[in-house]
């Protein structure tokens, strides 16, 4: 065995409220190590698969439905309309696939988060760092998305891929700090497979990505309006076929806001009431 | 029937490893293990223990040699032979998704043993395995102790004629592992032949009757416990501690007051007939020990010469 | 301890174990499935409604943009159409879910394998009632989409009554295929290329449209993977366009699945008992 170094400790001894920024950015190497393992899955399963839904609804069935902009939303072909809506419900999808079982994972199976506490870092620090991590996945598949689909046609303006981008951006970051509280309270995984059967695969077919919500009928079509991912969808196709009744824009952002910092708040207690005991 | 539980012969077992290359665990080893004795495996890590234990338990295929074990050839006869061992791996393998009752239920289904007769069995030995107020609790809920208690319940659900214990009180704090200690010998009393690897020495000298040394992948010892600490050890050991980096220089001056002087980092250790002489003598020679221990030879001081003191992965 | 050692423990009743045969060892591991999915109920039943979900999104909600296809020479409604996709596509999910991430995690987390090997039972057995088991489920779900079909008047048929069976045969392929395939995984990471391959079966089979959007080569090799056999097996039945030509799919699943099941006992002979 070797000699166990026992220099100054000093450095090392934290202020007694180590600020937000510094106790994320603690954690960046924990995070870009995991990354560094990890990043070929997040290609397969962020690129390709909604890149395979394009193709499969977009382009082939997209064949068979008649182009008539009055019944899509205003969007010239099936391709242009499903894109936008189809991009959101990914960041959804990816949202919640980060914040549900690697967050258990942490708190009970690996026990990082246990680990980590054992330091100097707070709930706060570790809900931002990982949320933090999200957001890069986010933007990451996003971004490449939206630069894959630009030459097909299926954007209107030259400033309408950026804002669709930002909206799919926070429409999956609030699906994020939402489904992370929810994680934090979750004893078991078998609440994870009710949150994807009653919850997440219910808002991606009927949130409006693949058929206008009007299809579904009055009462349908206001249910569907009311859920968080009809909110992104709807900005991001809005901004994509330059079809932006502002108010409503507003709105969806407002909407998708105000449920974000709620999750933050959420996902703080929740992690520090499981935790901190 | 015979009275053999386990015979092997130059039993070896191989391993091919993911570079192309083989690897030996078990080197040709004799094992013979009579009906209703406690018989022990120790060595160190990678000695073949393990491998040993799971050939004689019929999940791995022997690569040479002879094995019976019940007078049954393995390879023939693996669920007839599995019918009859409770086997208790060095992990607990607890099914994580069932109940402690469930755990034991199941099992026991898994024997082909009617309802009926495995509830009774699995209420007799939650009581055994003191788990009776645990039986609706999950086994995530339960404490490394219980859990293994739980384990050692499992192996008995079948009533085994032979009981293998892959290092049963590994990580269980000492209260435990004097329950535990109780149940094994009362299983013994109730006739059944215990298997078991461990690295505890005091854990053999307590409960085998006899047992053997592996050391890579071959017997280097074999015995009752206190035949091996005579025929490999003296009666007593004495323990001197003098400053550190000096134990070298002393051991020549005292080298030839006992059988063996061995040197260690903080302490001399001197294997002798005699503690009290030896420590008496080192006075009269003018070395002043910091501290001093006279001690009866145990079991681990023939393990630590058979199997050297270097660490083992 | 609180009994004496008195205690008949090990006496008491000298009931042998008895040999297991190939039927009781299958259905003793359902048994055991069964009494961890009790506690469950929640997944069990949620289960049922993914397909319906699938159903009125694409049925309905797509289906108002698109006109119908013909299947076997007469025009059909979109939902008509799609429904029977869906049903072989989620016996396709469901038994690749089961096979995979759940066995995966039996066999090298949770080690339940070489618990269930040190008793009498064979890797065979283990096969058998894990396979078993995920066709117990999967039927459990077709029935119920089909009464939503039923009641969606999107049966055209009595053939429809053979498709139960058609989802298992679709179930015990996949099954023992993926189980198969399972055996190679070595971590979570590995099961990034079974997505690979679900997901362009899932879409591509001919589910949500007529294989003939596909032209010359494209449509061969899709006509050769094994969901489209499935596919257009459901379809063929629930909308009775049902010919000779059917037994094909059906011959070319069952080989499969029995090809699957004899791989999967050799690899878990090779991985459990070594």
């Amino acid at each position: 065995m070797g000699a166990i170094s026992t220099g100054p400790i000093s450095e090392a001894v934290a202020p007694r409220d180590l600020p937000f920024k510094e106790g994320v950015l603690r954690q960046v190497d924990y995070w870009a190590t995991l990354w560094a393992r990890t990043w070929r899955g997040v290609v397969v399963s962020s690129f390709l698969s909604p890149f395979l839904y394009v193709l499969a609804m977009g382009v082939l069935l997209g064949g068979f439905v008649a182009a008539d902009p009055d019944q899509l939303e205003g969007a010239p072909s099936y391709l242009a309309f499903v894109v936008p809506g189809l991009i959101a419900s990914h960041a959804m999808q990816t949202a919640v696939s980060e914040t549900t079982w690697p967050v258990m994972g942490m708190i009970k199976w690996q026990r990082i988060y246990e680990s980590m506490l054992a330091t100097p870092l707070q709930p706060r620090h570790v809900v931002g760092a990982h949320l933090a991590s999200v957001a890069l996945h986010l933007t990451a598949t996003c971004a490449l998305f939206t630069a894959v689909m630009a030459p097909f046609g299926v954007y209107e303006s030259w400033w309408g891929p950026f804002l669709a981008f930002a909206s799919q951006v926070l429409c999956g970051m609030t699906f994020a700090t939402l489904v992370y509280a929810f994680a934090t309270r979750s004893r078991s995984e078998e609440s994870f497979g009710v949150l994807f059967r009653l919850g997440v695969f219910p808002l991606f077919l009927f949130s409006g990505a693949f058929f206008p919500v009007s299809n579904l009928g009055d009462v349908g079509s206001w249910l569907a309006r009311l859920t968080p991912l009809w909110q992104g969808v709807n900005l991001s196709r809005m901004f994509a076929l330059d079809h932006v009744t502002w108010w409503v824009a507003g709105v969806n952002v407002a909407v998708l806001v105000v449920l974000m910092l709620l999750g933050w708040r959420w996902s703080v207690s929740g992690l520090t009431k499981r935790m901190i005991t | 029937m015979t009275d053999s539980m386990i015979t092997a012969r130059g039993l070896r077992k191989k391993f091919r490893q993911n570079s192309g290359e083989s690897f030996e665990a078990v080197k040709g080893i004799d094992l013979d293990v009579r009906k209703g004795e406690a018989f022990g495996l120790l060595g160190p890590n990678g000695a073949g223990k393990s491998s040993t234990m799971r050939m004689v338990a019929s999940v791995s295929p022997i690569s040479g040699g002879e094995l019976r074990i019940l007078g049954m050839d393995p390879a023939v006869d693996g669920p007839a032979i599995r019918g009859r061992l409770g086997v208790c791996p060095q992990e607990d393998n607890l099914d994580q998704e069932l109940n402690v009752f469930d755990n034991l239920y199941i099992y026991g289904r898994y024997f082909g043993l009617p309802k009926q007769v495995v509830r009774e069995r699995v209420v007799e030995l939650l009581e055994f395995a003191k788990l009776t107020e645990k039986a609706k609790s999950k086994v995530e809920e339960l404490s490394g102790g219980m859990k293994r208690r739980l384990t050692i319940a499992r192996s008995l659900i079948n009533r085994p004629d032979l009981l293998l214990l892959d290092e049963p009180t590994t990580g269980l704090d000492p209260q435990a592992r004097h329950v535990l200690w109780d149940q094994l010998f009362r299983l013994k009393h109730a006739g059944v032949t215990l298997v078991l690897s461990t690295h505890y020495m005091d854990e053999a000298e307590q409960l085998c009757d006899r047992l053997v040394v592996m050391d890579k992948g071959v017997i280097v010892a074999e015995g009752a416990p206190l035949d091996l600490i005579r025929t490999h050890s003296t009666r007593e050991v004495a323990e001197l501690r003098f400053g550190a980096g000096e134990h070298a220089d002393h051991a020549e001056v005292i080298g030839d007051l006992g059988e063996r002087v061995e040197v260690l980092p903080d302490r001399l250790l001197v294997y002798t007939h005699d503690g009290e002489e030896v420590l008496a003598k080192t006075h009269e020679r003018g070395l002043q020990p910091l501290a001093t221990l006279v001690r009866r030879s145990t079991l681990e001081d023939v393990f630590l010469r058979l199997t050297g003191r270097t660490l083992v992965d | 301890m609180t009994a004496p050692p008195t205690t008949p423990l090990l006496a008491s009743d000298t009931t042998q174990v008895q040999p297991l045969g190939p039927g009781a060892a299958t259905r003793i591991l359902v048994l055991r499935n069964y009494v961890v999915y009790r506690d469950a109920w929640k997944l069990f039943i949620t289960g049922f409604l993914e397909p319906v979900f699938y159903l009125l999104s694409i049925g309905i909600g797509v289906g108002a943009l698109v006109e119908g296809f013909e299947v076997g020479g007469n025009e059909v409604s979109y939902a008509t159409f799609v429904a029977p996709g869906m049903l072989a596509a989620s016996a396709f999910n469901g038994a690749l879910l089961d096979s995979t991430f759940n066995v995966f995690f039996k066999l090298k987390y949770v080690k339940l394998y070489d618990q269930m090997l040190a008793t009498p039972l064979t890797t065979g057995d283990i096969a058998r009632g894990e396979i078993a088991w995920g066709q117990l489920r999967g039927s459990s779900y077709a029935v119920m989409f089909l009464l939503v079909m039923l009641a969606m008047g999107l049966i055209e048929s009595w053939w429809a009554v053979l498709a139960l069976p058609a989802v298992l045969l679709i179930g015990f392929a996949f099954s023992a295929v993926c189980m198969a395939a399972t055996t190679w995984m070595r971590n979570f990471q590995d099961f990034d290329k079974i997505t690979l391959v679900q997901l362009p079966l899932f879409l591509f089979s001919a589910t949500f449209f007529p294989v003939d959007t596909y032209s010359g080569p494209v449509r061969w090799v899709v006509e050769c993977t094994p969901l489209y056999r499935g596919v257009v097996l459901c379809r063929e039945l629930t909308t009775g366009a049902v010919s000779v030509a059917s037994l094909v799919s059906v011959v070319y699943l069952l080989v499969m699945g029995v090809v699957g099941l004899l791989v999967v006992r050799r690899r878990l002979d090779r991985l459990l008992l070594t």
